[in-house]
């Protein structure tokens, strides 16, 4: 009787921590997108979407060259991320498997996975900024890749590992080499999976701000060249809040609520592509 | 009874025994002889000898780890995906020796198919299930695909379920339909052997009825070789059964035969249920 008490009391307390700490984790989050949303709608009109950052001091502006740039340098990272990131991933998972260099390569990009992305940056800067001798939209793209390129190597062999066995050995049974093998049954099998990883490289990169501020920079106004320092979301926000003018500050705050708003839309997309390419298998 | 003696082709012993099913039986397609296996340093076949008759279906019965599955991968070569994997001895397609390493793997599994337990659909439409192996093995017009896939998907007995719904996506299908729908896609190529590895362990008895139905259909026309856990089914299906028992073929003969006068105890102790 009196163990059952203690078993049952256990059983509450357990409850009751795993509750709080929810809920605490929950509260943070809802105080940051409150905050957000309260600070950053204020400054939400169509002026952020067609003019360009403002000069310190002047009233209006908006964020156009900065949202460009953002998107210009995330498409360009991921195009030369995605592709390296799923390649090597198909490698870990269908050919290397348990071979040693397989295993270092596993090994190397767990630790790239964590490294903090401003040594990206820092590696991006010597490597392709100290050449050119200034920033450029393809060295912020590059070190934009760098970072995605782990993200995508680990969802890929985890998406390509859950691929049955059975699946690739019928298709073996039927007379195609490997490589056939992976791209008509083992890709299009565990196509939702890649699919979701790589909209997560997405929201993973699009947030960051310190290997663009090495890299890419920021421009004052409106640039699509390539070779030139761009603007961009983040190193706006950043150098915006950071300044002494109400009116950029305004600005960093409407940023960051759009930067929100697009990963969460991209976390929601990603659920729905998860779901529509799910397979209506039935048993029986 | 590893003695030349036991190594019987399904042709002889129709010949010797007069048992309607198997006058058909025409030449040997596959000769196995002195066949041993290793998984790295275990021995999973040892000096397996024998003959699988063309038009003929042969059974291999035995208790778990017996080799019975390794055997039939060596017989297309599904074991060479995995490194450590060894097959020493002679497997003869029509006298050609397939262990040999200038064998091109992917032209020997168009002539040596193989259906396996779990249904595997690839994750596209029925019809492109069926045409994945004939698109792979030669180049074909539209229309003559057309005609295979529905041809294959007649054979293994589908055809009128699918009919209306060949776009659909593989994995749709129920269990049953999904292991006659494997079928079909290993019998578009038109292969001379067809490997079944335990085709109906996955399968409720409707659907097993159904996929034993088919390879009736299908003994006319192919070198059949199937590994089941079922006796009854083994029974009811082949023209030949073999028992193996920890890496060897201790018995192999027409099936009657083997099911109420094996020469070997182990074989009679298994059939009878006294073990396994």
């Amino acid at each position: 009787m009196r163990r059952s008490l203690v078993r049952k009391l256990t059983n509450i307390v357990a409850l009751a921590l795993s509750t709080v700490a929810t809920l605490i984790g929950l509260t943070c989050l809802g105080a940051i997108l409150w905050t957000l949303l309260r600070s950053g709608l204020a400054g939400v009109s169509t002026q952020l979407f067609t003019h360009m950052t403002p000069p310190p001091g002047s009233a209006g502006g908006g964020l156009l060259n900065a949202i460009f740039g953002s998107l210009a340098v995330t498409a360009i990272g991921i195009a030369l991320g995605a592709p390296i990131g799923i390649l090597a991933g198909t490698y870990l998972a269908e050919y290397g498997r348990d071979s040693s260099l397989a295993s270092v390569t596993r090994f190397v990009n767990d630790v790239l996975l964590s490294a903090p992305s401003i040594i990206v940056g820092l590696f991006v800067y010597e490597v392709v900024v100290v050449p050119m001798g200034h920033f450029s939209a393809i060295a912020g793209a590059l070190a934009l890749a760098v970072i995605a390129i782990p993200v995508t190597v680990r969802t890929t062999e985890d998406m390509l590992r859950l691929v049955p066995q059975g699946l690739k050995d019928a298709s073996t049974a039927l007379g195609a080499y490997p490589w056939r093998t992976i791209t008509s049954v083992v890709y299009p099998a565990a196509r939702s999976g890649i699919v979701t990883g790589l909209l997560l490289a997405i929201a993973r990169v699009s947030g960051e701000t310190a290997p663009l501020l090495f890299t890419a920079l920021n421009n004052q106004f409106w640039s699509s060249n390539l070779a030139a320092p761009i603007a961009n979301l983040p190193v706006v926000i950043f150098q915006f809040a950071m300044s002494p003018y109400q009116e950029w500050q305004q600005l960093a705050w409407s940023g960051a609520l759009l930067i929100t708003l697009a990963i969460l839309l991209l976390s929601i997309v990603a659920r729905v592509v998860v779901s529509a390419l799910q397979p209506t298998g039935r048993a029986g | 009874m590893r003695a030349p003696e036991a190594v019987i082709s399904g042709a002889r012993v129709a010949s010797n025994d007069g048992d309607a099913r198997v006058q058909n039986s025409t030449e040997p397609k596959i000769e196995v002889r002195h066949l041993d296996f290793y998984y790295g340093a275990q021995r999973a076949l040892k000096d397996v000898n024998l003959t699988l008759a063309d038009r003929t279906i042969t059974a291999f019965i035995g208790p778990s780890g017996c080799g019975k599955s390794t055997l039939l991968r060596v017989l297309n070569r599904m074991y060479a995906l995995y490194s450590g994997h060894r097959a020493t001895g002679d497997v003869l397609l029509d006298g050609e020796n397939i262990l040999s390493p200038s064998v091109d793997v992917a032209s020997l599994r168009f002539r040596v198919g193989m259906v396996f337990q779990k249904p595997t659909p690839f994750p596209m439409s029925v019809f492109d299930n069926v045409a994945f192996g004939l698109r792979l093995a030669q180049r074909i017009s539209r229309r003559e695909l057309g005609e295979r896939v529905e041809l294959a998907l007649r054979d293994a007995a589908l055809w009128d379920e699918v009919k209306g719904k060949l776009s659909e996506d593989g994995r749709s299908l129920s269990g049953g339909q999904q292991q006659r729908l494997c079928i079909a896609r290993t019998l578009a190529v038109r292969p001379e052997v067809v490997l079944f590895d335990e085709p109906t362990a996955a399968l409720d008895p409707i659907s097993t009825l159904r996929v034993e139905e088919t390879l009736e259909g299908l003994r006319e026309r192919y070198c059949i070789a199937i590994v089941t856990h079922n006796l009854q089914q083994a029974a009811r299906v082949s023209d030949v059964t073999g028992f193996m028992y920890l890496g060897e073929l201790i018995e192999i003969g027409p099936t009657e035969q083997i099911f109420t006068t094996p020469k070997d105890r182990r074989t009679d102790d298994y059939v009878t249920g006294r073990f396994g």
